[in-house]
């Protein structure tokens, strides 16, 4: 069925499709009418799932890690400030290997406060454990929300999810989305069954203390699953494409990369944006190329290096490690060896347009970058 | 998938009944069978036989039960060597 | 009334555990988890019972057994209840076990939370009235006077009342207990499992290296809370307030307590303070009998 809505109801109406069996979220602007829509769908007996309408985000994530920990399939959605507090509790959801599902709305961190789009909130997750997924169109914000649990719940896996899109720039935008039936959805997502879970019958305790001779396998055995995720990540996509027609790329989705000589690095609202920038500067004969980064962890090391051997990389970050640069542009380089060219655009919800993208690739071009519209141009 | 999933046993720090100092005896001609000795032990060590039953292996010699023994049947020795 | 010898036998606290001899926790965590049964799920935050489980690959604990951030128990069992009850399990109980620092100060705000929205479980702060696992420092729960790590001269403040928050959640359950009376604390335990949602008790569990007495007297401190007046047992349910044991007749008046100096003389928390502090202390003390006389009077 065709619709047009907004991120944030796409977004709900993926969560009900998946079937979770609880539901735990605190509001928090620009995430609200996701919660609102869920409670919705929940009270009028759409959708079979406990609500737990919590005091605090960081109980929000602790009742999911609860609920998820006793067998049953979870969802929860947050932003900004309400990620920042649920930070340690994302720590503690990885480490006990739970695969919560959860949307993040990339909202600024105050002061001052700021509602628009920033990716500094899930960038400051980045060392959590979780997967993080960054969407471009409401479209990919109900597919990925369904690929994203069987990529949390697959065995190789077994790590939660963030997915990731821009306050109000998708939040609130309505857009046209496909929704495949019930069915269909239900034939790809089946039945969540745990690797591990509290049984009165079979009783465990999970989490007590661990020694020096324990703790590190723990994490590797973690960071094997993040690199195991990247095929599981490459090979659902895939399966979404033959079943619903549609692909995202897997980890980086390509646009006109194969002879480009420049390619552009974005995610999110940017990354949309950026297509028409990639247009415009093709008709004027350049030879650019679009490199969407869909996935930011598991970070496509491979990916992004064998584009970066035949063309020059132009990183456009809408975050900032303060004292360093760009998150995103610091593991680029990491990853490809190479110079790059990076900026800085977009914190706060500064507008940036196509017009924007293609200016930032002509000051490439004159050997310039840094913060745009602050330090260049 | 590894994660921190322990499985319930006895002895999780080994026989911590190597952590005394003074040692429980039971005096049978004396104890009542109240259980109070059963009922307070913090380590679960005092087992409800024919006479309270005190598991040396585990107990850690904090004396609670010959503390609260409402007969002074629990007698708390100094453990030799 | 239960009798001692009429308790069951299980254990599903398991010897050989990492528990300070003496612990009063698990002496508590025993009598409460034979009235609870098998078909019971723990959350247990940061806190002293996090380390008496033993260490990984082991526990000593034979229920299953949820580990958690220190301010987050309580959060955890609303997930915990939530995802039960989607199954259809609505028999099993969910215990949430946290001690004093979990529960007066980090976790205050997840419990009210939980509280509120009504999650059907028993929410248990063990009082040791300080944070005892990281090494004795002074929490909300910590009585006015007592030395402490971070109090060295002496706790200039008075500990909160946390029971009383909790009433103000107008729950349907409100009990305070001692390790020193079991079969209170089993018959309290048994009553919190058949009452349908959130149910909130609080045991005193004197803690031997804390309190700085020895570890064979733990028992004995817990009685002599109660039989001092420093510590009330009792129950509120359905808009009605009982107090239980000793403290029926203290705050009745047709008991007696005993000198808290009995209580507070055997403590090495307690040795430095001044005449002034013990007035103050036995000041406390009688206003607080005074207002639950009173309220046991309104109720």
């Amino acid at each position: 069925m065709k619709i047009i809505d907004t991120a944030n109801n796409i977004a709900a109406l993926a969560a009900k499709m998946a079937r979770p069996k609880v539901i735990s979220a605190y509001p928090i602007t620009p995430q609200t009418t996701i919660v609102e829509k869920l409670a919705q769908y929940v009270e009028s007996g759409e959708l079979k799932s406990e609500f737990i309408r919590v005091e605090s985000e960081h109980s929000a994530m602790a009742s999911c890690i609860g609920a998820e920990a006793t067998g049953v399939r979870t969802f929860t959605a947050t932003s900004s400030h309400g990620l920042l507090l649920m930070h340690e509790m994302l720590h503690w959801a990885a480490l006990a290997r739970l695969p919560i599902v959860m949307v993040n709305i990339n909202r600024a961190i105050g002061p001052g406060w700021s509602i628009w789009s920033d990716c500094n909130d899930s960038i400051a997750q980045r060392d959590t454990g979780w997967l993080q997924f960054y969407c471009s169109s409401n479209q990919e914000v109900f597919d990925t929300i369904i690929q994203a649990y069987r990529v949390a719940e697959h065995k190789d896996v077994q790590l939660p999810v963030m997915i990731n899109y821009d306050g109000f720039i998708l939040s609130h935008t309505s857009m046209p989305a496909d929704i495949p039936p019930q069915e269909e959805i239900d034939s790809f997502l089946p039945p969540y069954s745990p690797e591990w879970k509290l049984d009165v019958d079979k009783p465990i305790t999970h989490g007590n203390i661990i020694g020096p001779e324990y703790y590190m396998e723990v994490r590797y055995d973690m960071q094997l699953s993040q690199m195991k995720a990247k095929n599981v990540i490459k090979d659902i996509d895939k399966e979404w494409h033959k079943t619903f027609g549609r692909s995202y790329g897997g980890l980086v989705e390509e646009y006109m990369c194969d002879d480009a000589d420049t390619v552009i690095v974005a995610s999110g609202a940017i990354g949309a944006e950026a297509h028409a920038s990639v247009d415009e500067l093709r008709k004027k004969g350049k030879k650019v190329g679009l490199a969407r980064l869909r996935v930011f962890r598991p970070f496509p090391r491979e990916e992004l290096k064998k584009i970066a051997e035949n063309s020059e990389l132009i990183v456009i970050d809408r975050n900032i490690s303060v004292g360093m640069e760009g998150a995103m542009a610091t593991e680029i380089k990491a990853a490809v060896g190479n110079d790059i060219k990076q900026f800085i655009a977009g914190l706060g919800g500064r507008d940036v347009t196509h017009k924007d993208i293609i200016r930032m690739y002509e000051l490439a071009k004159e050997n310039k970058d840094g913060w745009y519209s602050v330090e260049v141009e | 998938m590894k994660t921190t999933i322990s499985y319930p046993t006895k002895a999780g720090m080994g026989k911590t009944g190597s952590w005394r100092v003074f040692r429980p005896v039971l005096h049978e001609d004396k104890c009542i069978k109240c259980w109070i000795c059963w009922v307070f032990c913090p380590e679960s060590a005092i087992e409800r036989d024919e006479f309270p039953k005190i598991d040396y292996d585990f107990c850690k010699g904090c004396g609670v039960c010959a503390n609260e023994c409402p007969v002074n049947a629990i007698e708390m020795r100094r453990e030799e060597k | 009334m239960v009798s001692i010898k009429d308790l069951p036998e299980n254990e599903y606290v398991l010897e050989g555990n990492a528990a300070c001899p003496g612990c009063p926790i698990t002496i508590a965590l025993r009598t409460m988890l034979k009235a609870l049964g098998k078909d019971t799920i723990i959350t247990v935050p940061a806190s002293c019972s996090a380390v008496i489980q033993s260490l990984y690959p082991k526990t000593s604990f034979a229920v299953p057994t949820l580990n958690i951030a220190f301010e987050a128990a309580a959060a955890s069992a609303s997930g915990i209840e939530a995802a039960l009850h989607a199954q259809g399990k609505d028999d099993i109980t969910v215990l949430a076990w946290a001690g004093d620092g979990g529960s007066y100060d980090i976790g205050l705000q997840a419990l009210s939370g939980a509280l509120e929205r009504g999650t059907n479980f028993i929410y248990v702060c063990y009082n040791n009235q300080m944070y005892s696992n990281t090494g004795v420092q002074r929490s909300g729960a910590t009585p006015y006077g007592a030395w402490t790590t971070t109090t060295w001269t002496g706790k200039k403040e008075k500990q909160k009342n946390l029971a009383e928050i909790v009433m103000a959640h107008d729950i349907p359950y409100v009990a305070t207990a001692s390790i020193a009376y079991p079969t209170d604390l089993y018959r309290k335990a048994k009553k919190a499992k058949e009452i349908k949602g959130p149910k909130y008790m609080e045991i005193i569990a004197p803690c031997p290296p804390g309190w700085r007495f020895d570890m064979s007297k733990t028992v004995e401190m817990a009685r002599l809370a109660v039989e001092t007046g420093a510590w009330l047992m009792y129950e509120f349910e359905n808009g009605k307030l009982t107090f239980n044991g000793p403290s029926k007749g203290i705050i009745d008046g047709s008991r007696e307590p005993k000198p808290v100096e009995d209580w507070l003389r055997m403590q090495g928390r307690f040795k430095n303070i001044t005449d002034d502090d013990l007035k103050e202390i036995k000041k406390e003390l009688k206003e607080r009998w005074e207002f639950y006389r009173k309220k046991s009077q309104l109720f």
